[in-house]
């Protein structure tokens, strides 16, 4: 049924998602304080945090949306063989590894025109984007299958709960994976 | 279609809008590396950041999609003057809901870092932050989705594959604009006391 357009029947719909999601975030933000030094020296790595965070939620968001409509169409079966479903995850890792590296050359040159402070070396920021984005396009369909699959299994429409479960899911992995990425290569 | 038609039409679908929001998040990150002295001067903010941007994606992503389908089933004009009810309450919710989940943010916040022995600035300055930010990315962020849906429906375009790219982007750059600014004004009015 649709929620009424009123101000509390939207309220009562969205908010008490809306509060989960927010803790959620929160352990993503705890993760981006707990090398906040690191980002605070090196801009390059700060300028990555938003559109790393955003590319991630993206990537999956879009295929989650892409599944949910082919699941609705019936085109879509969760079999690793399955056309819909290997293309889709190979279109969203091929996306990852040409969206990431322009993502870390444009970190680099926008830190160095615009924010001083200490600089990496340019390969190091692609590379640190590179690697991040392809371990996100990995989790990026994990995540979205586990999430379509599970939504269907319970009954659930995907459109309804799958695009916030996994774009949120999503924003928390892209800071994880950043931390972890760093970690290994700065 | 076989797995390689799949993969290439998924592709280019997706490529202008993630190319979009690409440009937002650079522009987003290029405030936030900006935003050094403020980040150091309020502990606790960096945390609250991603949290706050995906609010601003979630209440005006809705938003959005919520316009779009009202639009497809014949319920709203596609005209901002028109001064339809629904379309306000919409719109007042989301604005309500996103301060309130902001403020939530900080208040949750605050108390984790205390919990956790982290250093954290005072209460009071990150619940200002957060008001103020998500009041002021929450005016400009309604005006602009409802703004370009409406302009993208009457040229006969799918509302529904505009609101993701536009929300996502301009949430980014808003989101991360208005909260330097509320961070400054919040420093600034915190400094005369």
């Amino acid at each position: 049924m649709p929620t009424e357009w009123t101000v509390r029947a939207i309220s009562r719909a969205m908010l008490p998602v809306l509060l989960v999601l927010t803790l959620v975030e929160l352990g993503s933000g705890l993760v981006l304080g707990s090398f906040e030094s690191k980002l605070l020296r090196y801009p390059s790595l700060l300028v990555l945090v938003p559109v790393t965070i955003g590319t991630a939620g993206n990537l999956g968001s879009i295929l989650a949306a892409r599944l949910s409509t082919s699941f609705h169409l019936g085109t879509l079966s969760f079999s690793p063989a399955d056309d819909e479903l290997a293309g889709n995850a190979i279109a969203t890792f091929a996306l990852a590894v040409t969206m990431f590296p322009v993502i870390g050359f444009g970190a680099w040159v926008l830190a160095a025109l615009v924010s001083g402070g200490a600089t990496l070396a340019a390969q190091t920021v692609i590379l640190v984007a590179l690697t991040s984005g392809t371990i996100l396009a990995v989790l990026a369909v994990a995540v979205t299958l586990t999430a379509t699959y599970a939504a269907y299994q319970f009954g659930l429409d995907p459109d309804d709960v799958v695009i916030p479960v996994v774009t949120n899911v999503c924003d928390v992995l892209g800071v994880v994976v950043l931390f972890g990425v760093v970690q290994v290569l700065v | 279609m076989t797995v390689r038609d799949v993969a290439v039409e998924a592709y280019r679908e997706a490529l202008p809008a993630l190319s979009a929001s690409l440009v937002g998040g650079l522009v987003a990150g290029v405030v936030l590396g900006g935003m050094r002295a403020e980040l150091r001067a309020v502990p606790g903010l960096l945390v609250l950041v991603p949290a706050l941007l995906a609010t601003r994606g979630n209440v005006y992503g809705s938003l959005g999609a919520r316009v779009a389908t009202a639009l497809h089933q014949g319920l709203i004009e596609p005209r901002v003057t028109a001064g339809d009810d629904r379309l306000q309450a919409a719109a007042a919710a989301a604005l309500a809901n996103g301060v309130l989940t902001s403020t939530f943010a900080a208040v949750a916040a605050f108390f984790l870092l205390t919990l956790l022995g982290s250093k954290v600035a005072p209460l009071p300055i990150l619940v200002g932050v957060a008001i103020v930010a998500g009041l002021l990315s929450g005016i400009v962020l309604t005006a602009v989705v409802v703004t370009v849906v409406f302009a993208g429906y009457r040229r006969g375009r799918n509302p529904d594959t505009l609101v993701g790219p536009i929300v996502t982007t301009t949430g980014d750059v808003f989101g991360i604009l208005f909260l330097l600014i509320a961070v400054r004004t919040v420093l600034a009015i915190a400094g005369v006391f």
